[in-house]
């Protein structure tokens, strides 16, 4: 094997610099506006499942075709809801913050968040961006 | 049933054809792993198989990694014997997976290098809190490894004739060696083999058991459903939810307890966490997830039909009855549907998943000690990682010895899997993800938040085990004539729940955020702008090794 190709690496000015840009504001946003709200929901809607299951039994054992009840039809739900949470998620990854952290992830690459240049003369590299 | 149980013997089936099939697997998984281990040189081969596992293997490795002996073993059983409240468990193990896949798995992929505490004290003060997160890994992966080697225990007494408390216990020292091996020589890359090996097993053989008895029903879920309620525990109606926890309040809440703790536990396990670490990019940490959430639940989803059709097929009675109790209902359907073969079949994918599972969580724990205290906390980063990675392969024998004993130990508890992992869960969401979600998404975060946040949840999780009814006190069981406590006789109990998720989760949120905005360290601002980058957009994170 050959050794893992050494990294260029960025200056805490760079992450600075990276960090307050609009793109990156505007990537976190769209990341935020859609997985918590996403989360909160799907975690009420489990609670729910959960104390319906637990406080009114007699609910959830009303029969709705044949031997299936309510409750077991509400808890092959949440496997759907888990499916389709997946499927959104990903189609929103792919088209909505994708596209910026790859276009960020490239332009950090050539350095072009180093203050004051355009990536040829970068400040030296310091401790704070050489771990890992 | 009793042509299952002949009476000279509590085993079923052939034990020759069981140990014949098992030995297969293990001589296959033996061979890859030692083709695999060739390529392993480097630290990041051993921790994290060269970064080159797709997502696509990944995802079935998670899979492997997450369908324990508690999926397949007890949640068919407690599906058998309790109908809908163990179908609960199989919900709350599914639905974690959208924490996961939302909120951690790219995150922290993009910014760690080998384990959870990489990306927890990336921007604290590196000693503490990479002493704290290497604790909490290797508590909850120890607890985890009980349950596991408890299902050893349980399946070797059912399937391979060995009675005797000595017999047991060589048989389990040789699964503990067995695994020794597999880390050892395998590295990542070799456990990820097994995992791939045996998820993908795992799922045929759940599938021609769910196809088996679907047909036996003509396909006909209400019918498979009207006969587990004819044949339930008298009085007992398996498909209302109650049957295991709706008796009294307390029970009620613990219940609530015990699905917050599998909710929130995922996201916080170790062992998966260090599997996103195997990926060469974020995208591919997002597609690995999204195969084990669809893989994880269609066999929740065959595992319902198998529990169904064990409380139809075999009966409750009988499934309480043999040795293993819930554990056995879905060996005991093997054997009824295709008798020995299919039960040599499933014997085999049963021990195969504990063999893996064990390997796994193997391989995080002595990372974890290796590669955070070891190297960064007691050499303060001066080590070779050949020295590292040294380190961590005498760290897997010792853990494999520790869980040998625990085996042993376990052999004559016989808790039921699935619950014992969830106290794994319970452990892994109070001491873990508070500390998780702040690191990643709370600038003001410091260093005590952090410990406060992680040792709190932790001391409070396991005390309240420890003075909980799973220790002493639980009333006795008038069938069996014990306690199903770990200690007999003597009470001092005085937490109600069994599961403390529900006071120790919130708790450890509480602390995080009390030790934070308590403390006079000033956040750091560089290295939360590096993480933060780094986090959302790759940047920096680590490549695949070429070889």
């Amino acid at each position: 094997m050959t050794p893992p190709e050494e990294r260029r690496l960025l200056t805490p000015e760079e992450y600075a610099q990276a960090q307050a840009s609009p793109e990156f504001v505007e990537l976190k946003r769209r990341f935020r506006r859609f997985a918590f709200p996403m989360t909160v929901a799907f975690l009420a809607w489990y609670l729910l499942y959960v104390l319906m299951s637990t406080y009114a039994p007699d609910f959830m054992a009303t029969p709705v075709f044949g031997n299936v009840n309510l409750g077991i039809l509400l808890g092959l739900g949440q496997f759907v809801s888990t499916f389709v949470i997946t499927h959104v998620y990903v189609a929103h990854a792919n088209k909505r913050t994708d596209p910026i952290s790859d276009e960020m992830r490239e332009r950090l690459e050539h350095h072009e968040y180093a203050p004051g240049t355009r990536g040829s003369s970068g400040p030296s590299v310091t401790g704070g961006a050489s771990r890992a | 049933m009793p042509e299952l149980l002949a009476a000279d013997s509590a085993t079923i089936g052939s034990p020759a054809i069981n140990i014949s099939i098992f030995g297969i697997f293990v001589l296959i998984t033996l061979v890859i792993t030692f083709r695999a281990s060739r390529n392993n040189t480097s630290a990041a081969d051993y921790y994290a198989a060269g970064r080159n596992i797709s997502g696509t293997q990944n995802g079935l490795a998670i899979a492997g990694d997450y369908l324990s002996a508690a999926s397949f073993l007890g949640i068919a059983g407690a599906i058998a014997v309790y109908g809908y409240d163990g179908f609960l468990y199989s919900i709350g193990f599914l639905v974690a997976w959208l924490v996961a896949l939302l909120l951690v798995a790219e995150l922290m992929r993009n910014t760690a290098r080998y384990t959870m505490a990489d990306v927890l004290a990336f921007r604290m003060r590196q000693g503490p809190v990479r002493t704290a997160a290497a604790i909490s890994t290797l508590a909850v992966s120890l607890f985890y490894l009980l349950a596991q080697m408890a299902g050893a225990g349980g399946l070797v007494t059912l399937l391979l004739g060995v009675t005797g408390e000595a017999a047991q216990a060589v048989v389990v020292v040789l699964v503990g060696a067995l695994m020794i091996v597999y880390v050892l020589v395998g590295g990542m890359r070799g456990t990820t083999y097994v995992q791939i090996i045996k998820a993908t097993l795992l799922i045929a053989g759940a599938l021609v058991m769910t196809l088996w008895v679907l047909a036996l029903y003509g396909f006909n879920l209400s019918a498979l459903f009207g006969d587990s309620v004819a044949n339930a525990v008298e009085g007992r109606d398996v498909l209302a939810p109650g049957a295991q926890y709706g008796a009294t309040n307390i029970s009620q809440l613990d219940f609530i307890s015990l699905a917050l703790a599998l909710v929130l536990g995922t996201a916080g396990l170790p062992h998966v966490l260090m599997r996103f670490y195997t990926v060469p990019t974020a995208k591919d940490a997002r597609r690995s997830v999204v195969w084990a959430i669809w893989l994880i639940g269609i066999f929740y989803l065959f595992s319902l039909v198998i529990g169904y059709g064990a409380g139809a097929l075999v009966g409750p009675e009988t499934i309480l009855s043999a040795p293993g109790a819930v554990n056995a209902a879905a060996p005991l359907l093997a054997f009824e549907l295709g008798g020995t073969v299919l039960l040599g079949i499933i014997a085999g994918v049963a021990f195969a998943t504990i063999l893996a599972v064990v390997a796994g969580l193997t391989i995080t724990a002595s990372a974890s000690f290796a590669h955070d205290v070891y190297a960064s906390v007691i050499k303060k980063g001066n080590v070779s990682p050949n020295g590292e990675v040294k380190v961590a392969r005498i760290t897997a024998i010792v853990i494999g010895a520790i869980s040998i004993g625990l085996g042993i130990l376990a052999l004559q508890a016989g808790l039921n899997i699935a619950f014992l992992v969830a106290l794994a869960f319970a452990v892994a969401a109070s001491a873990n993800l508070p500390t998780i979600l702040y690191t990643l998404f709370w600038s003001r975060f410091t260093t005590r938040g952090a410990l406060w946040s992680m040792y709190g949840g932790l001391i409070a999780c396991i005390t309240l085990i420890l003075f909980s009814p799973v220790v002493s006190g639980a009333p006795v069981n008038p069938v069996t004539g014990v306690s199903p406590s770990l200690v007999q006789d003597v009470d001092f109990s005085w937490f109600p729940l069994n599961n403390p998720g529900l006071v120790s989760i919130p708790l450890s949120f509480f602390l995080g955020w009390l030790g934070t905005v308590l403390s006079k360290e000033r956040p750091d601002e560089p290295k939360w702008a590096e993480l933060e980058v780094r986090a959302f957009t790759g940047i920096g994170a680590e490549k695949a090794v070429q070889h």
